[in-house]
């Protein structure tokens, strides 16, 4: 690992001996920090990431957006009949690839992470033990849902229409959310067993692309292969994508997102202690 | 202090193989409160995989250590809330700034928001890093990276602090302001333990040490105690001419006792502590026509102690553990 220095260090300050002294007498150690506190604090560090390069933000506005006017304007007429009719039904699809292509980006850059020696900076603190996860997770959330804006803006936009307004989309946009955090956990394990960032990136979208085009996200599954709708049927993108659609037209039945819930509690429940555990154990 | 025991690092049998390299291979400590330990050895030495067990980061296979009175598996928290860690790779967030990144740390030890700012604005200005404070850590120099990663180990001054390598890499000013700060840390009462392949920084800093090799120490005891059991010091000769050194070995030998080759080609060595029979060495080899560049009488150095413990010298042994990094210095 290289690093491209701007400032020689013969021209660093020299440490002033009382300044040191004085600094390294003044502290007293703090009460531990609290598990919330901790989660949030790395919720924090996430967000100054984004502060400091906003160009990671294009990631995960410009491709939804490529793909709404691709899909609405270029498949909209043939798929649907009309692109307005598409564009009702494809909204809510793009939101939920969008956001799921997004998690991916949580097991690349916990990889990176690892790559650097920071990682056992934390490890080494007194801190609730998954707290770099789970705030990482969170501060993810927050791209999740600047994904989902730009995707419901744009679509109102082009003359979207959602039957439950601004609260069905909300709801929607949530449910979304929910789901990527289970997801999410999928892809911060890989990230801890695979080597690098990039083999991260790979198997990531090699795993959550196939998934997401064999789902009801773009086409309704009438016109496919039997045994593609079976599959089509019981992928849970499926039953995200139609229980976030009933969401936004105020139709969505209850059964719909209790399956969504539970898949991403049990995506939870399995990766969450899996990825704390690899994590430790780095 | 928490605990009773006058030790603050004690560790019994300590082991862990990672695939089928036995990384640390029944490794015993006993480090006093207040002192410098230095655990030295090359790279792949084990070095860095004891330190981890140390500081909890990673399980012993085998064996047991208690830290500052508290067990690393059974107290594993309450040892991680005395310690801290600086590692051979600059451990701090490149992609924040240094004022960020040292609020964050304090934050995670349980600063109030402000209390750690004030906190991280105070370290800086302390390390001499006001000015950059403001800046990506990733447009850092090496030297400026590790002030500010040590800055990092003392958002809370700890107890004992573990570092690991601190200076590899480190242009030799740079080097010396770190050693200043170990110093000052010392006299603040916290206990250091520092692994290092450096001799002459063991040497500088660390009152009592142990040799590592392979997994195993293999020597320990004062910087003085370990040189004194290579012999009591040595005349060391370097010639014009690095053809006459078989010359000059066979005369050496003949005088005093046994001569040894010196990596360098045009140098070699004999055991000798007596300036009257090194003086009548040196006049042997004039008067025998061997051109002297330089000559001189001291003690070992710790290089010599470790080729004379392991047979090899400290710099030839491979590495696949501990990669040293190599930071590149604006020149």
């Amino acid at each position: 690992m290289s690093t491209t220095p701007t400032t020689q260090d013969s021209s660093l300050p020299p440490i002033e001996e009382a300044a040191l002294r004085k600094a390294l007498s003044s502290t007293e150690r703090p009460p531990r920090a609290s598990a919330l506190s901790a989660t949030l604090t790395f919720g924090w560090r996430g967000m100054l990431k984004v502060k400091h390069v906003p160009e990671q933000l294009l990631d995960v506005t410009i491709t939804p957006v490529m793909f709404v006017l691709m899909f609405t304007y270029l498949f909209g007429g043939a798929i649907a009949g009309s692109t307005g009719d598409y564009l009702d039904y494809i909204l809510p699809g793009v939101l939920v690839m969008s956001v799921l292509f997004t998690t991916v980006y949580s097991g690349i850059s916990l990889n990176t992470d690892l790559t650097k020696g920071v990682v056992d900076r934390f490890r080494s603190l007194p801190i609730w033990r998954p707290a770099p996860l789970v705030g990482a997770l969170l501060g993810d959330s927050v791209r999740y849902l600047v994904a989902g804006t730009v995707i419901v803006v744009l679509g109102v936009a082009l003359g979207f229409r959602p039957g439950a307004g601004v609260p069905g989309v909300a709801a929607a946009m949530a449910l979304v959310i929910v789901f990527a955090f289970g997801l999410s956990w999928v892809f911060t394990t890989m990230g801890l067993l695979l080597r690098s960032p990039n083999a991260v990136m790979n198997a990531g979208f090699m795993s959550i692309f196939p998934l997401t085009f064999l789902s009801n996200v773009f086409v309704e599954p009438e016109t496919l292969p039997s045994a593609l709708e079976a599959f089509v049927d019981i992928n849970p993108i499926s039953i995200l994508a139609t229980a976030s659609r009933g969401l936004m037209e105020g139709n969505a039945e209850a059964g719909d997102i209790a399956i969504v819930l539970a898949v991403a509690t049990a995506l939870t429940a399995v990766f969450a202690p899996l990825t704390n555990r690899l994590y430790r154990s780095r | 202090m928490t605990a009773q025991s006058t030790l603050a690092i004690e560790a019994t049998g300590l082991a862990k193989a990672f695939d089928d390299v036995q990384a640390v291979d029944g490794v015993d400590l006993a480090v006093s409160r207040g002192s410098v330990y230095g655990v030295l050895g090359p790279n792949g030495a084990g070095k860095t995989t004891t330190i981890k067990m140390l500081a909890t980061l990673l399980r012993p296979d085998a064996g047991s250590a208690r830290v500052l009175g508290h067990d690393v598996l059974a107290e594993a928290d309450e040892v991680r809330s005395l310690v801290s860690l600086t590692g051979q790779l600059a451990s701090v967030d490149e992609e924040l700034t240094a004022l960020e990144n040292l609020a964050l740390i304090g934050r995670l030890l349980g600063l109030k928001r402000p209390a750690a700012k004030g906190r991280a604005s105070e370290l800086l200005d302390a390390f001499g890093l006001a000015e950059a404070a403001g800046r990506l850590v990733k447009n850092y120099s090496g030297g400026m990276r590790r002030r500010l990663d040590v800055a990092a180990s003392i958002v809370v001054t700890p107890e004992l602090m573990f570092l690991d390598e601190p200076t590899t890499g480190l242009d030799p000013r740079s080097r010396n302001l770190v050693w200043d700060i170990v110093r000052a840390l010392v006299d603040e009462g916290t206990t250091i333990l520092l692994c290092t392949q450096y001799l002459d920084e063991a040497d500088q800093l660390a009152d009592g040490i142990a040799v590592i090799d392979r997994g195993k120490v293999i020597a320990e005891g004062t910087p003085a105690q370990l040189k004194a059991s290579v012999g009591s010091g040595a005349l060391h000769v370097r010639l014009l001419d690095p053809e006459q050194r078989p010359e000059a070995e066979r005369l050496l030998a003949r005088e005093l006792g046994s001569a040894r080759l010196e990596p360098d080609p045009a140098a070699l060595s004999s055991p000798c502590s007596d300036t009257d029979r090194a003086a009548e060495a040196v006049a042997v080899l004039a008067r025998s026509g061997v051109g002297i560049a330089t000559f001189s009488l001291g003690q070992p150095s710790l290089d010599e102690v470790f080729l004379a413990l392991t047979g090899h010298p400290a710099e030839e042994q491979a590495d696949e553990e501990e990669t040293p990094i190599e930071e590149e210095q604006a020149a």
